[in-house]
């Protein structure tokens, strides 16, 4: 069972943002979308995104370390949000696991973001259905495209080559190696969501996905 | 959570509807006459639900799509309230029907009524019990108070309209709404004792996996906020949420116990005790979806 997903390095995020500009702007203008955004050019502008970049503060001054901090659906293998959708809108699908919403059974009841401890979904408040993020599966389905286009948008954006993207139930993926070789942990382990996506923790040195430091350069 | 007012007037129209035909039912089955009040009662009941339901449908992005929430019924809480619902509608409707037309088998159909109303009491409550993460909502606690504030209200609404029939039923009614009344008040307030004394599983170590020391968000991401800024908090300072909390208190159990107890059996002193009550379970539900801290807040503290 194929269960694709992305890793993030947190070594390596500079929290640039690009992730969240190319997602916007591939989801809105693809099938999936537009994605509204409310008075983007007055005071407080407001809209839906799938992936947003946060930063945190680790450790007490001065050993502190600034943390960019990306966040999206994070493709739960027991997603929480799933069963609690009374139409069947929102589902899991058997072939990759990917967990989407049909925007046509839809009915806006917002159960389903409730059901996420993540804050992974958010409503189109003009569409008034529930969004989130697809793994961009209309582009990595994609047969018209080369096989190296067919990854997310995020992912390819990436500057820093901070995302990898592939199925963590193939262990010989670059996914699963990274996650088994360099400790990639899940968000709030405590809710047994078993989420796809894992995060690669920091290392004061080590191993980063800079083609630099794989030739032996840095 | 932010509340919605949506869903505040749904589980407290909804809920002294079936408390309401409960004890419409207990009079029934009493063997008593009763004169016109079960007629008016359950007339009452059905539109007390209706109202519920039409609210219901003020939730909704797409009310035009609302029937298919009652496909995943195997599921989802909320799909089996969707579909409890309409049966409770019916089963009263049919239950006050015979008894108006005399088309007999009241006590049979009355009792699928009761079944229907135990259903949705408890397809209501699930519906916050079941997400886990959601602490002060996970507690079996929840659904014996969505049944004791809903039998309390629909029996101090049943003794209004005893009063108003001039039935002989109203001090007993009114009796009874005391003893719910009572009962919802001590289940309340042990469920407002465990929610105080409640430790969050989730922190924001736990949120983005650096489990040592100390750990600030320095910004959310966005400056002018989102679905996740508004839908999840309620916005108000938690001075507020204490003095709704008393106003709760207050209003739902401590007056309306008071008059019921105190005061003789008749139509204002009752009209007045079940205004106040039903003002008090609004207050009580706003701060039961306010008072849920849901662990999504902790990834949107700071915009800078």
């Amino acid at each position: 069972m194929t269960q694709l997903a992305l890793v993030i390095d947190l070594n390596t995020c500079v929290g640039c943002h690009a992730c969240v500009t190319s997602c916007k702007q591939w989801n809105t203008s693809g099938s999936a979308g537009p994605l509204h955004d409310f008075s983007p050019f007055e005071e407080d502008p407001t809209g839906v995104f799938f992936n947003r970049v946060q930063t945190f503060e680790v450790g007490e001054f001065p050993n502190t370390q600034t943390v960019h901090f990306p966040k999206s659906c994070l493709h739960c293998e027991d997603p929480p949000c799933v069963p609690v959708c009374p139409t069947g809108a929102s589902y899991k699908r058997a072939e990759d696991g990917i967990v989407l919403v049909d925007y046509d059974k839809c009915i806006g009841c917002k159960y389903c973001s409730w059901a996420c401890p993540y804050g992974a979904r958010e409503l189109d408040e003009q569409r008034q259905v529930m969004t989130k993020c697809t793994l961009c599966v209309d582009r990595i389905t994609d047969q018209a495209l080369p096989q190296a286009q067919r990854k997310p948008a995020c992912v390819l954006a990436c500057p820093s080559n901070a995302r990898l993207f592939g199925d963590v139930h193939d262990p010989d993926s670059e996914v699963s190696t990274a996650i088994r070789e360099r400790g990639g942990y899940p968000l709030m382990p405590e809710w047994d969501t078993r989420p796809a996506n894992h995060y690669l923790p920091r290392h004061p040195t080590g191993p980063s996905n800079s083609s630099d430091e794989k030739a032996g350069r840095s | 959570m932010n509340p919605a007012f949506s869903v505040i007037f749904f589980t407290t129209l909804a809920g002294a509807s079936q408390g309401l035909f409960l004890a419409l039912f207990a009079v029934e089955l009493s063997g008593l006459e009763a004169g016109r009040l079960i007629p008016w009662g359950a007339a009452t009941s059905l539109v007390l639900a209706i109202a519920g339901l039409v609210a219901s449908f003020f939730h909704l992005g797409h009310p035009e799509r609302a029937w298919r929430a009652a496909m995943m019924w195997r599921t989802s809480w909320l799909s089996r309230e969707v579909i409890a619902l309409p049966l409770f509608i019916a089963a009263v409707g049919l239950w006050g029907a015979a008894h108006v037309w005399g088309w007999g088998y009241t006590p049979w159909i009355g009792a699928v009524a009761v079944l229907a109303c135990a259903a949705l009491f408890l397809c209501t409550a699930m519906i916050y019990v079941s997400i886990r993460f959601l602490q002060e909502w996970a507690s079996p606690l929840t659904v014996l108070n969505y049944t004791l504030m809903g039998c309390a209200s629909g029996w101090t609404l049943a003794s209004v309209l005893a009063a108003m029939t001039s039935s002989r039923w109203a001090l007993t009614l009114a009796t009874g709404a005391l003893c719910w009344t009572l009962a919802a008040a001590a289940g309340r307030w042990a469920s407002l004792r465990r929610n105080a004394r409640l430790k969050p599983r989730s922190s924001v170590q736990s949120a983005i996996g650096f489990d040592h020391g100390k750990v600030v968000q320095r910004s959310m991401g966005f400056g002018g906020g989102s679905y996740n800024t508004r839908e999840f908090f309620h916005g108000k300072s938690a001075a507020f949420l204490r003095s709704i909390k008393w106003w709760f208190l207050l209003l739902a159990f401590v007056l309306p116990s008071a008059l019921l107890a105190l005061t003789p059996a008749t139509l204002p002193w009752l009209a007045l005790a079940f205004a106040l009550q039903y003002l008090g379970l609004l207050a009580e539900r706003w701060f039961f979806f306010a008072q849920a801290n849901h662990p999504q807040n902790i990834y949107y503290q700071v915009v800078s």
